[in-house]
């Protein structure tokens, strides 16, 4: 007769069978029996949080950073609601979390126990599926079944509710079936026809673009270099929404920058005017497509994608293909040299005014910004950052505003997996738990979480954590003492009524630093700033660094709501030389 | 339409709303009902009608019958949403004019009142094979099945021969022929 197993060991027995290194977790008293075991599965380590949200984006930023996914462990009640927020967020970006929580006892469930919540309820619309354990025979069948969800199709977080007494009770433990059934979830059934027809819209185009996603990172390092290939090989152009960030190369030249709301000037003209637009694992976001009715009027759509539910979802496309974007590219390039093996130069000539329109825009340089020697202005603090640290093959994650946006546009990322920052849900306080996840998943990086004095401190107690662990996280603050993008948005939109957007009371960062016994560092002047990143990389140690920025500074260019991509206001700089006043108002 | 002073943009679009019979076949198991309507609460859509019983007693399925009204995006938005939840196996979607599938549902009339009224509400009823369930001195319990607008229909004429109670199961679907759907 076989062993039995008790529920809190099986937990363990699963995760040691899904080759779960590192789980990030808050004990409370609906998960103790789970803790007991902890000691017994030595292959298994437990990062401790300070807050279960902390634990979500932690396993968020291990998982974005690994391409493995990321594990929670959290107690019931308020352990299970605080991490909802990272569920979400996970599940807006497409993130693979198992979650497991503890419940109160069965026979307690649905009397207002004490820590009693209905998990699987709260996170039903914010999980891609969740389980109440009712029956220990049930339970190893169940924690295999959500790693395969979570990792499957369009990867996302999923939940397992324990009650106690399951993990007390004893049973048999099941190994994770070997079988390849994917619960008829997986769609990669793309045809060769598509392939073809992709391939004659790609022939006949002459002003492709390339406009590429979350989707490849997801899809794994190959994904990255097939769309290296097949960039190269055709030669178009290509831009990249946030979260594609670092699948090619941020410095080639056929890299037009990312898209959007504050996306570059060139590429969002070019998504306007193109006649083939290549959708390779994005979703047609609304930061992304501005003004729906306007957006690219004059193309062909091409959406590669692997959820079925993202085609036709914003925006009508013209190709549908559902699959893996590995898969997809792979086939792509081997019917592109089969058929077209002289496509590189047959398609310069037909592009080629294509390209001279794109210089044209690109030498507007949209991205600039007026410099200068008194203040640091945040585009430059992001500039230097990028300049001392893009030879050490960094990990950066972000919070959410302006310092987010100046990360993507100004720091240039040529790998996948390297940038972790919370888009579709935009959740302040992402970036410094998730650069925790990050450094316990490659310890010997540097991991820099470029962030906001009003974003960071929402998830500041998470410094403790890093510290515990010996975790060399650097925390960039810009610090402009406003809610940077609130501030914006109120200016251009809303009669510069800065209502409640300043933070009149915030600490001394370096101070705070100190009092979680870490490195505090700050630099006032745009004189001293390199001396003070080169300090700041020079620490191994967690490091606060306070950077402190222009207050007022704007994020340009900019979609303003409800126009297309072509009507984009550019910084303040351009708006001076072109005495546009009058009308940059009116487009806003 | 206002100036967008917002970070989203605004639509002035009016789209059309159909009516759509969306049937679905799932694991009948705690929650799933709950998944399936919730992505249509989630989006502010109301269900007129909904039906549910297992199907298969074997396998464990249950048949699910909505009806509800929507634009097209949306209901097609909704509808693939639901093939990607892990219980739901299959997913249909008919438009209630669709001669190719044969919609009932069945009511519960009950009639309080005289004799003749009784009489009177059992004949109104005639056409939709009425089955008299229930009958006391005063009162009738009257069943029929028909289509939904038959049903609102009767439910509005009976009024005046005593109508007290409506029960209602909400409809079910079925595609006419030899062929099912899958």
């Amino acid at each position: 007769m076989s062993k039995l197993y008790s529920g809190a060991e099986i937990v363990f027995k699963c995760m040691e069978d899904q080759n779960v290194d590192h789980i990030f977790g808050y004990p409370g008293g609906a998960v103790l029996p789970i803790y007991d075991e902890l000691q017994n599965f030595k292959s298994i380590k437990h990062v401790l949080v300070r807050h279960e949200q902390g634990a979500g984006h932690a396993a968020e930023g291990y998982a974005r950073s690994s391409g493995k996914p990321g594990v929670i462990l959290v107690t019931s009640g308020p352990g299970a609601t605080n991490v909802v927020t990272a569920l979400t967020d996970a599940y807006m970006d497409s993130i693979p979390l198992v979650c497991i929580s503890g419940q109160v006892p069965t026979h307690l469930i649905g009397t207002d126990a004490f820590q009693e919540c209905d998990t699987t309820g709260i996170t039903r619309p914010c999980t891609k599926h969740n389980w109440l354990v009712k029956d220990i025979n049930d339970l190893a069948e169940t924690i295999h079944k959500a790693f395969e969800v979570a990792t499957t199709g369009r990867p996302g977080p999923v939940l397992v509710d324990i009650p106690k007494d399951i993990q007390f009770q004893k049973t048999k433990y099941k190994k994770p079936k070997k079988e390849n059934k994917l619960n008829g979830k997986s769609h990669n059934h793309f045809n060769q026809n598509s392939i073809d027809q992709l391939i004659d819209l790609m022939s006949k185009s002459s002003k492709p673009i390339f406009y590429t996603g979350g989707g490849v990172i997801n899809s794994g390092p190959r994904a990255s270099e097939l769309l290296r290939e097949l960039v190269y090989a055709t030669g178009f152009p290509i831009t990249s929404t946030l979260q594609g960030l670092g699948s090619f190369p941020g410095d080639d030249n056929q890299f037009l920058g990312m898209l959007g709301m504050h996306g570059t000037y060139e590429a969002n003209n070019a998504m306007h005017d193109c006649d083939l637009m290549i959708n390779i694992g994005a979703r047609f976001d609304d930061r992304i497509t501005g003004k729906i009715d306007e957006f690219s009027p004059k193309s062909k759509k091409v959406h590669i994608d692997i959820d079925p539910s993202s085609i036709n979802k914003n925006v009508k496309v013209d190709l549908a293909i559902v699959g893996d974007v590995k898969n997809v590219l792979s086939s792509t390039l081997k019917s592109l040299k089969q058929k077209k093996s002289k496509f590189l130069k047959s398609n310069k000539q037909k592009t080629s005014k294509w390209w001279e329109k794109i210089q044209k825009w690109r030498s507007v340089r949209s991205l600039d910004y007026i410099g200068s020697v008194e203040t640091i202005k945040p585009q430059y603090a992001i500039e230097r950052l990028y300049e001392l640290t893009k030879d050490k093959d960094s990990y950066i994650t972000t919070e959410v505003g302006q310092h987010q946006m100046w990360a993507a546009q100004h720091y240039k990322f040529n790998k996948p997996n390297r940038w972790m920052t919370s888009g579709g849900l935009g959740t302040m306080g992402y970036g410094l738990p998730a650069a925790v996840g990050v450094q316990v998943a490659h310890p010997k990086k540097l991991v820099i979480d470029i962030a906001g004095e009003a974003s960071v401190l929402m998830t500041i107690q998470e410094m403790s954590t890093a510290v515990q662990y010996n975790l060399p996280i650097k925390i960039f603050i810009l610090n402009n003492q406003y809610m940077g993008m609130v501030r914006q948005w109120q200016e251009l939109l809303h009669d510069k009524n800065y209502s409640e957007s300043y933070t009149a009371a915030l600490p001394d960062f370096v101070k705070l630093a100190e009092a979680y016994n870490c490195v505090g560092i700050r630099a006032k002047t745009p004189e001293e700033l390199d001396d003070k990143i080169i300090e700041m990389l020079n620490t191994n140690r967690p490091v606060i660094f306070d950077c402190m920025v222009d207050k007022v500074e704007n994020c340009f260019p900019m979609i303003p709501s409800g126009k297309p991509h072509n009507q984009m206001i550019l910084g303040p700089k351009d708006q001076e030389g072109k005495k546009i006043t009058g009308k940059g108002k009116s487009l806003v | 339409m206002p100036n967008s002073k917002s970070a989203y943009s605004f639509s002035n679009k009016k789209e059309k709303f159909d009516t759509h019979i969306i049937v679905v076949w799932v694991d009948n198991e705690a929650g799933v009902l709950a998944r399936v309507v919730g992505l249509f609460s989630g989006r502010g859509y109301n269900i007129e009608s909904l039906a549910v019983a297992q199907v298969d007693e074997k396998l464990k399925i249950s048949r699910i019958t909505i009806v509800t009204t929507g634009t097209p995006q949306v209901v097609n938005q909704i509808k693939l949403q639901l093939k990607k939840l892990v219980p739901v196996h299959k997913v249909a979607d008919f438009k209630r004019e669709d001669k190719a599938v044969i919609f009932k549902e069945m009511a519960l009339f009950k009639i309080v009142g005289p004799n003749n009224k009784l009489e009177g509400a059992l004949k109104a009823c005639k056409k939709y094979n009425p089955v008299l369930l229930d009958k006391t001195k005063k009162s009738n319990v009257i069943q029929i099945t028909a289509l939904r607008r038959e049903i609102d229909k009767m439910s509005k004429d009976l009024k005046k021969f005593g109508l007290v109670s409506v029960s209602r199961t909400g409809a079910v679907a079925m595609t006419r022929g030899a062929d099912i759907f899958k």
